[in-house]
């Protein structure tokens, strides 16, 4: 069970960096921990620090600068490629992000990220780079329920795709596990077939 | 009217929900130790079983040591990550491959040479090079750790079918290009984006010619497209290849899989979402240059230009450049290399190293490069053993290491020092993968020993 989520409106942290990959996100090292809490401190930790050293921050990268904040993360396209770590969400989430905007994302980020109550919003190019040239006073909402993202100064409106499926779960806080395991006679069925 | 993947996915479909994804059977589902300790914890959690024991294979690869595996492991955090897997896969009565059995190596190594891989399954693992045994013609992908615990519980998963492309190769590759200049160059023209929300088939008369081993180069390498995974129709090179290894089909079983298989294979009217040729003549030697597994060129080549750059692009392609410490235009050939890596799921299969063998026996290593070659599995240091290429190497001044993922992703000792060059067989060349700043080259095993002998980047046609 994840945290149900609908309306998020926020500020948001823009990283206008294309094809983010998965070790960026979470770098390997991180991954030996063997339960899902605690990942967000190292959150993009070789952008955020220099000389993997917490005291010495990098100014110019964004979850450092003490003017973006909020619980939307906006990256450039083709964000969480790479390795299918589930770490990753997990430290997206731990961050407390609870909506990632991009023009593209990776596979199986994506479904990591819902499989967490993280919703993934694919925007236009077009309308993901008006977003990256907003203030950082700027705010958006995401409505899960009526599929729409927008840009609260302008009322700039789009809409994003999404299965009704998954949307009920992350409306609910619905866990795919819960489903499979509510069919299990059926898959018993098919495996006699 | 079916391609070869709509006849293996609907032959695994329990159920379809209206508007949402289908629920896909899994067959066979590989596990280490980095991405299941919190499954197995969901399923105690639940208090709930592993679905069928009989249907997970588990071995250590991602963090194990390449030396003194019969010695604990030093690092705290590996060893007791190792530690749990042992200790999972023996409270839910899984059978383990760990560290010192015959069978430990990296899992997309193992799943092939034990014949557990066969064509028209469908697979899954918590990794995303999971697409390797797509050679076979199945359906592999990685997944992330809540679907490994929905596949240790019910043997299935939730998927939306993707899209599809077939990716055509034919003709004849020149001496010297292997498979991993086929795919390195696909994913330099599609982009590292260019195939998600797709499964790939790989066709065509250069596809057919490859090996079983030089195919799973190709199908390993999908992800790095974006692609959920890829495949190849069985054909006579993929039966020979399974016939007789340990969990492949026996007797009246053998037969009647043979039949089966034959049948696994893209009707002539199916249509695809996407298709793509290439001319196997077109391909060179190739190494990447950047940061994503997109930016590859062939040795011949400079490295693209500013102007070149699409405008949007420009701060992502300088970013990385910057990285790497080169510059816009520069020439890579004959550019300096600090270490070389032979190794990783994509290759450290026993043909990668009888190839780099054959090339490098009598030659010996530039004094200022360090060569570490790793094999994919316990079977495969044997094997290479009782070949002798072992004494080749060390004549050579390569240090030959024990089975693991190893400097692919650096989670064990096997880290490239910061602002390091290192040529790896990998498949990655993100920012920080081999270790904070190494700066990572990636290539085939023979480009590889061709940099080790010469120091720099070479085409490895000149020395053949």
């Amino acid at each position: 069970m994840s945290k149900p989520l609908n309306i998020v409106k926020s500020r948001f942290v823009p990283i206008a960096i294309e094809n983010i990959d998965t070790d960026q996100i979470i770098p390997a090292r991180f991954l030996k921990a063997t339960t899902r809490e605690g990942f967000g401190k190292n959150l993009f930790r070789d952008w955020r620090y220099n000389n993997d050293n917490e005291l010495e921050p990098k100014a110019d990268f964004p979850l450092n600068n003490p003017n973006f904040s909020g619980e939307i993360l906006v990256a450039g396209k083709n964000f969480g490629c790479g390795s299918s770590r589930e770490h990753a969400a997990w430290a997206v989430d731990d961050y407390g992000f609870r909506v990632v905007v991009s023009s593209f994302f990776a596979d199986i980020f994506k479904n990591n990220a819902q499989n967490n109550g993280v919703l993934p919003v694919t925007v236009s190019e077009e309308f993901l780079q008006k977003i990256f040239a907003l203030g950082n006073e700027a705010t958006l909402t995401v409505n899960l329920e009526a599929q729409t993202i927008t840009i609260d100064a302008t009322g700039e409106q789009t809409s994003f795709d999404i299965n009704n499926y998954k949307k009920t779960c992350l409306l609910n806080g619905y866990d795919d596990i819960d489903y499979l395991l509510s069919i299990k006679n059926e898959i018993k069925e098919f495996e006699k077939a | 009217m079916s391609t070869l993947f709509d006849k293996i996915w609907n032959k695994h479909v329990v159920k379809s929900i209206e508007g949402g994804p289908s629920v896909l059977y899994i067959d066979k589902h590989f596990i280490h130790e980095v991405t299941s300790p919190q499954a197995f914890d969901g399923l105690r959690k639940r208090g709930i079983p592993v679905h069928n024991v009989k249907q997970v294979v588990a071995t250590a690869d991602h963090n194990v040591p390449t030396i003194d595996q019969h010695l604990p492991i030093k690092e705290a955090l590996s060893k007791m990550q190792v530690q749990k897997l042992v200790d999972n896969c023996a409270e839910f009565g899984i059978e383990l491959y760990g560290l010192g059995h015959p069978y430990q190596g990296i899992v997309h190594v193992i799943g092939p040479e034990l014949g557990v891989t066969q064509p028209g399954m469908t697979m899954v693992c918590g990794d995303s090079h999971t697409s390797t045994h797509g050679a076979f013609g199945s359906i592999a992908f990685g997944i992330g750790t809540s679907e490994v615990e929905m596949v240790l519980a019910t043997q299935c998963l939730l998927q939306s079918k993707p899209k599809q492309m077939r990716i055509t190769i034919d003709g004849e590759l020149h001496k010297g290009v292997t498979s991993k200049d086929i795919i390195l160059y696909i994913i330099s023209k599609i982009s590292a984006s260019g195939a998600t929300g797709y499964f790939v088939e790989y066709a065509g008369s250069a596809i057919r010619a490859l090996s079983m081993e030089a195919r799973m180069t190709i199908c390993n390498m999908s992800i790095e497209m974006g692609a959920r995974g890829g495949l190849i129709a069985p054909d006579e090179t993929t039966i020979n290849y399974v016939k007789g290894r340990k969990f492949a089909p026996q007797g009246a079983d053998w037969d009647k899989a043979v039949a089966y298989w034959k049948t696994l294979r893209t009707d002539d009217d199916a249509k695809f979402d996407v298709e793509i040729n290439i001319k196997a003549e077109d391909i060179e030697p190739m190494v990447t240059y950047g940061t994503n597994p997109g930016m590859g060129i062939s040795v011949n080549e400079n490295i693209p230009s500013e102007k070149s750059i699409d405008d949007k692009e420009k701060p992502s392609f300088l970013k990385s450049l910057q990285y790497m410490g080169f510059e816009p235009g520069e020439k890579i050939k004959g550019h300096k290399v600090d270490y070389v890596f032979i190794g990783s799921c994509t290759n450290a299969r026993i043909e990668d190293l009888r190839a780099v063998a054959s090339f490098v026996k009598g030659k010996k290593k530039s004094d200022d490069v360090e060569v570490w070659i790793v094999p994919g599995s316990k079977q495969v240091e044997a094997q290479a053993k009782e070949e002798g290429i072992d004494k080749i190497l060390e004549a050579a001044g390569f240090q030959l290491r024990q089975p693991g993922c190893s400097a692919c992703l650096g989670m064990n000792e096997d880290k490239i020092p910061a602002g390091k060059y290192c040529i790896s067989t990998s498949n990655r060349n993100f920012e920080g993968r081999q270790g904070a700043g190494a700066r990572t080259l990636l290539a085939s095993p023979l480009t590889a020993a061709a940099a080790a002998i010469t120091g720099v980047i070479s085409d490895v046609r000149e020395m053949i």
